[in-house]
């Protein structure tokens, strides 16, 4: 090994995920970096839609409170910088939160820069031609348009590194691009140099979803079985200047880090493995080599690299309906002939109230819900669910669903098992659309506070 | 020996709007040109029959003794449109270690999971026979 190693830690795979574990990696990572991953396809549109409704809402992450009261004693301490995606569709704003808890831990003239214009939705219908998907126009999603957001890569973030940022938190970034970025900045590598970026982002890859590589989303009793799947750590990448990456996990943790756990995570979301697209590199797995150097250490070598792709992938959220949903239980002897029963009402009954859908889907949940027609029962479940769904274009017709499980309870099958309704049984769909827009387009915006 | 899949090789499934991804890894390198040889782009597809509406495709990754398929219109649609309840398809990918496959007698030892007396046997339990 020649020159100097950077340690990054991942400090979340989603708006969901745990908080411990970031507070240890912060706290006991030894990190340079830590980075946080906390947006999925449809982040941007969902914080879009609260947004209109719900004006105190800040627009970023609503977990952003709690992540960096729990990691910033522990970055502060061992000057550990984070980036993070955390900014959603206000990264300005969430710039001036992190202000307020570095001042509150006496923390003074640090810097935090926000990474903005990644929004495209005034624009998007005059950037791009075609849905990717389908091949439509893009224009044919004009009625239903909620949001638009382009995926920006590792430079901006690299560039508010360059001017002093202890904190980066962005908007819209492709997932590896917030790993990448440290190792461009660190190392000095050039952002046109797709070998040495090729294996930073593949490394970025294995990182962005966070436990998924040190024991998460794994455990199969007697063929893969993981130690204390209760007690996961998110993974710390110890990165050398060439990209050469050991990837491993904090002592003392649950969960494992093997030549399984990294193949699992190197395929994971990746369709051609030769030509995995992103702003800053086109990928190529196909030539990583993994080595288990020690317990729960892997050394990745070798991921390639090609150029960039000439456009920026851009996702556009439309308003596309309702979906209504419920589920009623049946138990015991002659449990799956009741649910087939309670179906088969279910199916009049719509019928007869005039259900107006798209698509209905009316699963036994212990027979043939999760996998549907490839489900191999092997006997007769001794309970189970009817769940049933539908997909409509209002939401009075996606409340009928309900309605009519309402019904099951006194005029349905014998023995029927009932929650009483008092959840939300209709949920609005917001599609995700992809297409391409030119790189020269876009300007990412830079802008700093401090504390 | 006639064995389904679970004991020859861990899965992984990823979504991207309609499309899944399923990744099929080899246990052992020898175990590798067992999957490569029987488990097809074209079974793959039959296999998810109802399921996966459009093309599976296949990509193979010697290095790391892995197949990954791609499966289109696998996803009810695309995740938010999905009105199954694993919208995600995040459990897609197990239903594929039901898959029956013919290991050379001399690999039985490279098997996962089979218990003394599966590995005795001339044949293991198949599936759904």
């Amino acid at each position: 090994m020649s020159g100097r190693v950077i340690r990054i830690g991942a400090g979340a795979a989603w708006w969901g995920d745990r908080i411990e574990p970031a507070r240890w990696n912060a706290e006991r990572g030894d990190l340079d970096y830590l980075c946080f991953e906390t947006m999925a396809e449809a982040t941007v549109s969902a914080a879009q839609v609260r947004a209109r409704r719900d004006p105190t809402f800040p627009g970023y992450d609503s977990y952003l409170d709690d992540r960096f009261a729990a990691v910033l004693p522990g970055c502060l301490a061992r000057g550990t910088k984070i980036v993070t995606n955390q900014g959603w569709i206000n990264p300005e704003g969430a710039a001036d939160r992190v202000a307020y808890w570095l001042r509150e831990l006496g923390a003074r003239g640090r810097r935090i820069a926000a990474v903005g214009g990644s929004l495209l939705t005034d624009r998007v219908l005059e950037l791009t031609d075609t849905v990717l998907e389908d091949g439509r126009p893009t224009s044919t999603l004009r009625d239903g348009l909620v949001s638009a957001e382009v995926y920006l890569g590792a430079e901006p973030i690299v560039a508010a590194l360059h001017d002093g940022a202890d904190v980066v938190i962005t908007g819209r970034v492709a997932d590896p691009s917030l790993f990448l970025a440290p190792m461009m900045y660190e190392f000095g590598w050039d952002p046109l140099d797709a070998t040495l970026l090729g294996q930073g982002s593949g490394i970025g890859h294995l990182m962005e979803c966070g436990a998924q590589v040190t024991g998460g989303y794994f455990a199969d009793p007697g063929v893969k079985d993981v130690p204390e799947p209760w007690n996961l750590s998110f993974p710390i990448a110890e990165v050398e200047p060439d990209g050469t990456a050991v990837l491993t996990k904090l002592d003392g943790t649950g969960g494992v880090v093997d030549l399984r756990t990294v193949k699992e995570q190197l395929l994971y979301e990746v369709h051609d493995p030769g030509n995995y697209l992103t702003p800053d590199v086109t990928v190529d797995f196909t030539t990583a080599r993994l080595e288990q150097v020690g317990p729960d250490r892997v050394r990745v070598t070798g991921i390639g690299g090609k150029p960039r792709p000439a456009t920026l992938k851009v996702s556009i959220a439309c308003a596309e309906g309702f979906i209504g949903e419920d589920m009623f239980f049946y138990a015991g002897p002659g449990a799956v002939q009741r649910a087939q029963l309670a179906k088969r009402v279910l199916e009049e009954r719509f019928r007869i109230v005039g259900l107006r859908a798209e698509e209905v889907r009316i699963d036994l949940l212990g027979v043939d819900a999760i996998h549907g027609p490839v489900s191999k029962p092997r006997c007769e479940p001794y309970e189970v669910a009817v769940r049933v769904a539908a997909r409509t274009s209002s939401r009075e017709e996606a409340l009928k669903v309900g309605r009519e499980v309402d019904g099951m309870a006194v005029s349905g099958i014998g023995m029927t098992g009932k929650r009483v309704p008092h959840q939300d049984r209709a949920r609005e769909v917001i599609g995700v659309w992809s297409s391409l827009v030119a790189r020269d387009a876009v300007t990412p915006t830079i802008t700093f506070v401090e504390s | 020996m006639r064995v389904i899949l679970r004991h020859v090789a861990h899965v992984r499934s990823g979504d991207k709007g309609n499309t899944s991804n399923i990744a099929v890894i080899a246990y052992s390198p020898a175990l590798y040109p067992v999957l490569k040889e029987q488990l097809t782009a074209a079974r793959v597809k039959d296999f998810y029959a109802g399921v996966v509406h459009g093309p599976v495709d296949r990509y193979e990754v010697d290095g790391l003794h892995a197949l990954n398929f791609v499966a289109q219109g696998a996803l009810g649609g695309g995740v938010s449109r999905s009105l199954c309840l694993d919208n995600y398809g995040k459990s897609l990918s197990s239903a594929l270690l039901a898959f029956e496959l013919d290991v050379p007698d001399e690999l039985v030892g490279e098997l996962r999971g089979l218990d003394d007396a599966d590995r005795g046997a001339a044949v293991s339990r198949p599936e759904g026979s």
